[in-house]
């Protein structure tokens, strides 16, 4: 069992003619192929204009309405440039898209807050943007990550950060644990789905045994997300948070990643994990065993 | 990216958010003149830099000048103005090496009868715009909100709606403002948060808001910085750009399309990523070493923009050893290479390097390694890494 992505899942790729969206979709569609020999997973793709044609057999379509009934799509991978990429998104929600995984970085904050408003009467999930995207191992991957690194198993990641779910998930590898889902929840100050989105989908999964979550510095969603596992996660979860040592008021890459008035450090979002039972790692280096031990524990 | 206050009360002056009337000044007699022209019988001179603090911050130079001082004639103004103008400027904000000051702002002084504060920021947790007003005008608003919360209102609103009149009547009343001041508020309110919308901004502040004796709302202050991701659509914003306010290798980097962000340690880190670029730097403080970079090279860097990074780092005398650290999921591992070889060639090593990879082409990547026959200290995972560093400093 997984979240998110299942042997169900049928992705079209919003962007499918740029440089990047071609190249990622060509890799999704490789490795659900392995997983899923004889199965079109990536079924197509989207750019207004160059609809008819086909880029690498991936047939390409108007609108994403006309995808998905022609392909049955009932997911969209979005590559689509940042100037471009809400309007993109909310014509994903629009054509009844299930799930929107949002790659793009760099998308307006404004934007984003339109989206969002969007989003509300919609019954669309959208993962992202700014991220690395969802991957279930064995089934498939929707996003940049590279597949090989991913092993099935029992643990959910939830993570802000793209290479550090690399790096967890490698890590995991070597302390014998692979994934059942590995979400990238992006390291924008707005997106679409947060922790406590995923601790309740992963808590409820029953094909995951226990949580790893990711956090960065900046906002408050880690603590947030701490309340919640309180009161309703039962699963073991452990810990990273990235930027113990960042300055104040300096933003570290990310949009959302900024210490701002004194709020959202790293030590004060591994106390309010550490307090609520979750098996923290101090050093990034140690995070498959942290996951380790809160298994064991 | 931030502008100038008085950039920023230009741009309020557009968007109908009232302002005291000001000039420029960048020499000492362009001061004494802007005195003259304002015809008042008192002016406040304003040392421009992108730093808070100013009115408390003395100058290097001359210890008993002010960052912002009251003026009562055109004589005075020019005297001033010669000690602040190319004087290095030290506020809470600008860290002990201070700022210098190229640009002044003289502004008609006001008959103030009450400072208010107000700030616009994004509300994560919210999910829109906030604005927030407090009684106490011209006090840092951090140590407000720490020791008299109940003095803090926020009120978040639509962001395409904007703010409404009433929303503006309720801050207004809750601040017990009175009638000509509601009044002005519930145009100086809704115009300042359409300002924030439109202009993209990630910031707004207003630190001192005054209330004139006669009750109109003022912006005595302007701190307002924007949404770097929504610049391409704001042409005229970006030509107010100061590059002299901002460190000029992170200026560098963000032109090659890098991220970068200078610290004080020996360490230079070259990272993908910027979760794992931040981790790197607490895992070298964790070994015991000190970080002397954020820098996030992005998941799509090309061979040229990882040379640059490079560059950047090596530039930097207080690098004494390099840790690169790629987890290549875009990024591939054999384009670092590529570039790490290329940056060996063209701009030279005298310094330790440490190389840990993993991901994509990682192959590859250690064969082109190998068969350089470089000086290159390789390492099998983050801890390893850091400790191999760490130690590179010692030898």
């Amino acid at each position: 069992m997984s979240i998110l992505v299942s042997r169900s899942t049928r992705v079209i790729t919003q962007g499918i003619t740029g440089r990047t969206g071609l190249f990622h979709a060509q890799q999704c569609r490789a490795y659900a192929a392995e997983c899923q020999p004889g199965v079109d997973v990536f079924v197509g793709g989207v750019t207004p204009g160059k609809g008819g044609t086909t880029v690498d057999d991936f047939p390409v379509f108007n609108s994403v309405i006309e995808a998905r009934e022609k392909t049955g799509a009932n997911t969209s991978m979005v590559f689509v440039p940042p100037p471009f990429c809400a309007d993109a998104i909310l014509e994903a929600a629009d054509a009844g898209m299930e799930l929107i995984v949002a790659i793009t970085e760099g998308i307006p904050v404004m934007d984003m807050l339109r989206v969002r408003r969007g989003l509300e009467k919609s019954s669309s999930r959208l993962i992202g943007p700014n991220c690395p995207g969802v991957i279930t191992p064995g089934i498939a991957k929707i996003g940049i990550m590279p597949g090989y690194i991913h092993r099935p198993g029992t643990i959910g990641i939830i993570s802000k950060s793209g290479t550090l779910t690399y790096e967890a998930a490698w890590q995991l590898g070597r302390v014998g644990l692979g994934q059942s889902t590995a979400v990238g929840i992006g390291g924008d100050p707005i997106n679409g789905t947060n922790y406590i989105d995923l601790l309740k989908m992963f808590q409820d999964d029953p094909g995951t045994e226990g949580i790893l979550m990711i956090g960065e510095i900046g906002g408050s969603a880690e603590q947030e997300a701490a309340e919640y596992i309180r009161s309703s996660v039962t699963k073991p979860v452990a810990g990273f948070i990235a930027g113990q040592t960042a300055p104040p008021g300096k933003r570290m890459g990310h949009a959302g990643a900024i210490i701002s008035g004194g709020g959202g450090t790293a030590a004060e979002k591994m106390a309010a994990l550490r307090d609520v039972g979750v098996v923290v790692s101090d050093s990034p280096g140690g995070m498959g065993e942290a996951m380790k031990t809160a298994m064991a524990g | 990216m931030k502008i100038h206050e008085y950039q920023g009360k230009q741009l309020f002056r557009t968007a109908g958010v009232a302002v005291p009337e000001g000039i420029v000044a960048k020499t000492p007699a362009e001061a004494a003149q802007a005195f003259e022209t304002l015809g008042g019988s008192l002016a406040v001179v304003k040392s421009q830099i992108h730093a808070g603090g100013r009115g408390k911050g003395t100058f290097q130079e001359f210890p008993e000048q002010r960052g912002v001082v009251l003026v009562r004639s055109a004589e005075e103004a020019r005297a001033n103005a010669e000690r602040m103008l190319g004087s290095t400027l030290v506020t809470i904000q600008t860290g002990p090496e201070g700022k210098q000051v190229n640009t002044l702002f003289v502004e008609q002084g006001l008959d103030i009868a009450r400072e208010l504060y107000l700030g616009i920021v994004v509300d994560r947790e919210v999910g829109g715009p906030v604005l927030i007003m407090s009684s106490e005008g011209g006090m840092e608003i951090e140590a407000v909100a720490k020791e008299t919360p109940e003095k803090i209102l926020s009120e978040p609103f639509d962001a395409a709606a904007g703010l409404y009149p009433y929303q503006a009547r309720k801050l207004a009343y809750a601040l017990g403002l009175d009638d000509a001041a509601v009044r002005s508020a519930e145009k100086f309110l809704p115009r300042i948060c359409r300002f924030f919308v439109d202009a993209d901004c990630s910031m707004t502040e207003i630190n001192p808001l005054v209330v004139t004796s006669d009750g109109q709302l003022v912006a005595l202050d302007a701190k307002v910085s924007f949404d770097d991701n929504a610049l391409f659509r704001h042409k005229s914003l970006v030509e107010l750009r100061d590059l002299s306010e901002e460190d000029p290798a992170e200026v560098r980097a963000a032109d090659t399309g890098l991220s970068y962000v200078k610290l004080d340690g020996n360490i230079g880190c070259l990272v993908n990523g910027a979760g794992l670029a931040m981790s790197t730097m607490d895992l070298i403080k964790l070994h015991g070493g000190e970080p002397a970079n954020f820098l996030d090279v992005g998941g799509g860097a090309s061979e040229d923009q990882v040379t640059e990074a490079f560059r950047i780092i090596l530039a930097d005398s207080n690098v004494k050893a390099v840790l690169v650290n790629i987890f290549g999921g875009i990024m591939r591992c054999d384009v670092i290479v590529a570039a790490l070889l290329n940056a060996y060639e063209k701009v030279g090593f005298s310094v330790p390097l440490v190389v840990r990879l993993e991901g994509t082409n990682v192959e590859q990547a250690r064969e082109m390694l190998k068969a350089s026959g470089r000086d290159i200290i390789t390492a099998t995972d983050l801890t390893d890494a850091a400790e191999k560093v760490v130690q590179s400093l010692q030898a």
